[in-house]
């Protein structure tokens, strides 16, 4: 049993050096970097390979971790179950180009003169390292949330024809579950935090919520992507929060960040720095939350079902099993939790930004 | 590191399909939704101020009838007791008229019963002088004639006198 354990550890010591170790060094010059890229490319592959072939005797964890975690640009429902993904590049040379990514199944994994890189995550590299690429491949997040933004169009279009028409009827079956957690988010997220003139922000902040709330519950189903714990996704939606607020933040606002009222003129030169570091921690700590928070409980389930694969036993598979349907419910639970803390927060800023007069809660 | 790099390319396809669904879901699901409850509440809101609104006329009507029940009693108690008053003073009034009457009556009667009395003594009176006179008048022409014609006479005249 200590072995095994220790086995562990090591393994997750190397998977956390190798990931804090690798950051792209961009101030280097360019040729330079292009090469050592090239170089590093090509001697990550051959770890990779070198790892498959002697993946049936050791198991990483830590890439198996990082391999669900990550972006891809095929959809792998389960072990050999794949769905390949539209790779889309755009370059100033060729335009844009449309593939397979079924089409990186190759001894190489090159085609038309790309690479896909396996390191933490895929990555389209150009064989010829000079070009510049820019990926807009629908990859396994796009899908997924394509697939999220179906059902949520479906669902609400369809529960919206409840309410068309002169005369309603009382609510009924999936409409009243709809409409409980819709009430909630207008009357108890919404309306106190933003004030009297919330319907404005009302559609915006109900979008987020079901969104986020969808696709961290989508999320946590088994061979689905890791959408909201994903920083590219939690950034785009902190910015539009962020975009929102300073659009329709009043006078007030602006004034209060240049000279917060009832602070000695010393202090100002303390004050301001703060107060405008604290303008862009708010959807920093947006993005932030939600990212860790959902990535963190997919890492927690990874590992825990990836100690049944280390310890290969089948005794310690149940125990793991129930383990990680407790974490399961608590993650459902977070699911519900962090769109709720979103939209709060976001409704808050916004309440904040609008506010006519009074104090503002900074929500620091 | 990956994990904490954002990828342009999902950045653009986020913005791209949530801003889509923000809209669409703004225009055709969160609008009708919002204003179906909005209305529905309005709807439960107005039926609520009617129900009040009613219950308030219920009890002003109430307290109305009971206004109006109370003052017709009112109204009932005060005919009656005019009326009673009425009678009472009509049956006084004619009481106090027929006593006067009948008192009235009682004196004129009483007058003319002293008038006819008095007619009768003065014609009385006059009778027995004139009798008297023809009585004398009769003595004195029998006792001028005969003694026992005379005594005869006054006998028979006392007997007759005394009849009369």
């Amino acid at each position: 049993m200590y072995t095994h354990f220790k086995r562990f550890f090591t393994i997750a010591l190397v998977a956390a050096t190798c990931l804090f170790t690798s950051p792209v060094k961009a101030d280097e010059p360019v040729q330079h970097e292009a090469q050592e890229v090239a170089q590093g490319v090509n001697e990550q592959e051959h770890k990779i390979e070198h790892k498959l072939e002697e993946n049936e005797e050791k198991f990483n964890i830590g890439e198996m971790i990082m391999h669900h975690i990550a972006d891809s640009h095929e959809w792998e429902m389960t072990h050999g179950v794949v769905i390949p993904l539209p790779v889309i590049l755009y370059s100033a040379d060729r335009g844009i180009e449309v593939f397979s990514s079924s089409n990186f199944h190759n001894e190489h994994h090159e085609y038309n003169g790309y690479h896909l890189v396996h390191g933490d995550s895929e990555q389209v590299v150009p064989v010829d390292e000079s070009r510049k690429i820019y990926d807009f491949s629908i990859t396994k997040n796009v899908a997924s949330m394509l697939l999220s933004a179906v059902i949520l169009i479906l669902v609400f279009t369809s529960i919206a024809n409840f309410y068309k028409g002169s005369k309603q009827k009382a609510p009924k079956g999936f409409q009243s579950a709809m409409e409980v957690i819709i009430l909630f988010i207008r009357d108890d997220v919404v309306k106190p935090n933003v004030g009297p003139k919330y319907e404005k922000y009302l559609p915006y902040l109900l979008t987020l919520f079901f969104f986020i709330l969808i696709n961290n519950i989508l999320g946590l189903l088994p061979g689905s992507a890791n959408l909201t714990g994903n920083i590219a996704i939690t950034l785009t939606l902190a910015v539009l929060t962020f975009i929102i607020v300073h659009l329709n933040a009043n006078g007030n606002y602006y004034k209060h960040l240049i000279s917060p009222p009832g602070v000695p003129i010393p202090l100002l030169l303390i004050m301001i720095p703060v107060e405008i570091v604290g303008v862009f921690m708010k959807p920093f700590s947006l993005m932030v939350r939600l990212f860790a928070n959902i990535t963190a409980g997919h890492i927690i389930l990874l590992s825990l079902f990836g100690l049944i694969f280390i310890f290969q036993s089948f005794m310690i598979a149940p125990v793991i099993s129930l383990f990680a349907l407790f974490l399961n419910f608590i993650e459902i639970m977070v699911a519900f939790i962090q769109a709720f803390i979103f939209t709060l927060l976001s409704s808050m800023y916004i309440g904040s930004a609008i506010e006519e007069h009074g104090h503002a809660d900074h929500g620091h | 590191m990956s994990l904490l790099t954002p990828n342009p390319g999902l950045i653009f396809w986020m913005l791209v399909v949530f801003l889509l669904v923000v809209f669409i879901l703004a225009k055709f699901a969160w609008k009708p939704i919002i204003k179906g409850l909005k209305d529905r509440e309005n709807e439960i809101q107005g039926a609520l101020d009617l129900a009040e609104k009613t219950r308030a006329e219920m009890a002003q009507l109430k307290s109305d009838n009971e206004k109006l029940i109370a003052e017709a009693n009112a109204v009932r108690d005060q005919i009656l007791r005019d009326a009673k008053d009425a009678s009472d003073r009509t049956i006084a009034e004619s009481k106090d008229k027929a006593a006067v009457e009948a008192q009235k009556m009682i004196d004129s009667a009483r007058d003319a019963i002293r008038n006819e009395q008095a007619l009768a003594v003065s014609k009385i009176r006059k009778e027995v002088a004139v009798l008297s006179l023809e009585i004398a008048e009769k003595v004195l022409h029998r006792e001028l004639k005969d003694k026992e014609a005379q005594e005869k006479l006054i006998e028979e005249l006392a007997s007759t006198a005394r009849l009369n």
